[in-house]
């Protein structure tokens, strides 16, 4: 069909949508005015039940870590297709040149490495405390990582980002969240459950299971976008 | 007034699928892709929304003062980390089918298949 | 509702539209950069700090990333 008559037949569809849609907002409640009782109770009992006070943390991580793990999976899988997908078709054509020729990048850059990949591992470290977490600090780390090839050359890079290490950090992340899950399983309890103890609410170990899965999260999300960015570098310098 | 998030994720969604629908170009179809995912983003905060209160973090805060509700927060950060992995599976696809047949209009594309 | 969050979703929305209308792919990432810049304003505005968070990291670094990798991979035409 031609392009016109698929905007005709667009443009019909969505307006039919799009007044189902607004009509079906608008049986909302009021904007500020939630009464959904689940997140009320959470935030009541999170700090006796399990010694953390980012209570978002706590729900990703425990209340409803299971759902984080399908999520870790769907990140897994889709690095897996890119690695697939562009490793394939790749020829061994001429290398392109990548010569950073300001100081000034070079310097601010290659300077900055280092402070945000610690800032990164703050956040993820602090998760269990203020906003933070596995998921916004493995991107952060990342990226520090990825500022290495942007400021500097593509071999440095490389050399600080092997590919074997990147490869086993990212199935040790994934495989640590199921393994702790499974050791829930052999001490008795559920999937998932919070097995070990509870630490000090205040600090970086506190609630038990909920600091190791955040840093096993933060790990393999930090392996993962290294990977991600590693496939299309190489499309791009081969 | 109230009803202004509402509006606004109503409104993301449908610019992004306009954008989708009359795109020439495979890697702007992917951005408008993601301005439709952004507006899933707003309706869920929206939704949690709970007027006079805060962030739900309790570090040196009595729980009792309460705060927005935590849950949709929960399904709303993983959700854009995951986002943007699987935005770059549609990239590779894109740039495989650039590899193959050399352009990236989608209309062009139609007619080499028939 | 707070006179700042009324103004953050007029911001987001013109940022969306702009995103879409924008047509040249490599103007369309900076563009897509000031939309991120404005939802985390929003994410911020509706007290979600850590949905802040993830978008800062992903709207600013990820996501133009890969953007223009493809893209300067596939500026030099067909194969």
């Amino acid at each position: 069909m031609s392009r016109n008559t698929r905007l005709a037949l667009f443009a019909c569809s969505g307006a039919t949508l799009a007044a189902l849609f607004v009509w079906g907002l608008t049986g909302l409640p009021a904007f500020g005015g939630f009464q959904g009782e689940y997140g009320q109770i959470l935030n009541r009992v999170t700090g006796q039940e399990r010694h953390v006070t980012n209570v978002v943390a706590a729900i990703v991580f425990d209340y409803r870590g299971f759902d984080t793990l399908g999520e870790e999976f769907i990140l897994f899988a889709a690095v897996m297709g890119v690695a697939l997908l562009l490793r394939e078709a790749r020829g061994e054509g001429e290398r392109r040149v990548d010569i950073v020729r300001s100081d000034f990048v070079r310097a601010v850059g290659l300077a900055s490495v280092g402070p945000v990949v610690l800032v990164g591992l703050f956040t993820i470290a602090h998760g269990v405390l203020t906003p933070g977490g596995g998921f916004q600090g493995g991107v952060a780390t990342a990226s520090g990582l990825v500022l290495l090839w942007a400021a500097g050359r593509y071999r440095a890079y490389r050399r600080a980002s092997p590919h074997a290490l990147v490869d086993f950090a990212e199935w040790t992340g994934a495989g640590a969240y199921a393994a702790v899950g499974i050791a829930a399983l052999v001490a008795g309890s559920a999937y998932l459950t919070n097995i070990v103890g509870l630490g000090v609410t205040g600090t970086l170990a506190a609630g038990g299971t909920i600091a190791i899965l955040n840093l096993a999260a933060g790990l393999e999300v930090t392996a993962a976008v290294v990977l991600l960015c590693h496939e299309f570098l190489e499309e791009l310098m081969s | 007034m109230s009803f202004l998030p509402y509006a606004l994720a109503a409104w993301l969604f449908f610019v992004g699928l306009y954008g989708v629908v009359t795109s020439r170009h495979l890697v702007h179809l992917v951005v408008c892709l993601g301005v439709m995912q952004s507006s899933t983003y707003v309706l869920l905060l929206a939704i949690g929304y709970r007027t006079g209160k805060k962030a739900p973090i309790f570090l040196g805060v009595s729980p009792k003062v309460g705060a927005v509700d935590p849950v949709v927060q929960a399904l709303t950060l993983t959700d854009v980390v995951v986002s943007v992995t699987t935005a770059s599976l549609i990239l590779a696809l894109v740039i495989d089918i650039w590899k193959r047949s050399g352009t990236l209009d989608p209309d062009e594309l139609r007619k080499e298949e028939t | 509702m707070i006179p700042l969050q009324v103004v953050t979703i007029g911001l987001v929305a013109l940022g969306g539209l702009a995103v879409v209308l924008v047509r040249d792919a490599v103007r369309q990432v900076l563009v897509l950069g000031f939309f991120g810049l404005g939802l985390i304003v929003l994410f911020m505005v509706f007290q979600a700090p850590d949905v802040a968070l993830s978008e800062i990291v992903v709207s600013c670094v990820a996501f133009p990333f890969i953007l223009l990798t493809a893209l300067a991979k596939m500026r030099g035409g067909p194969k």
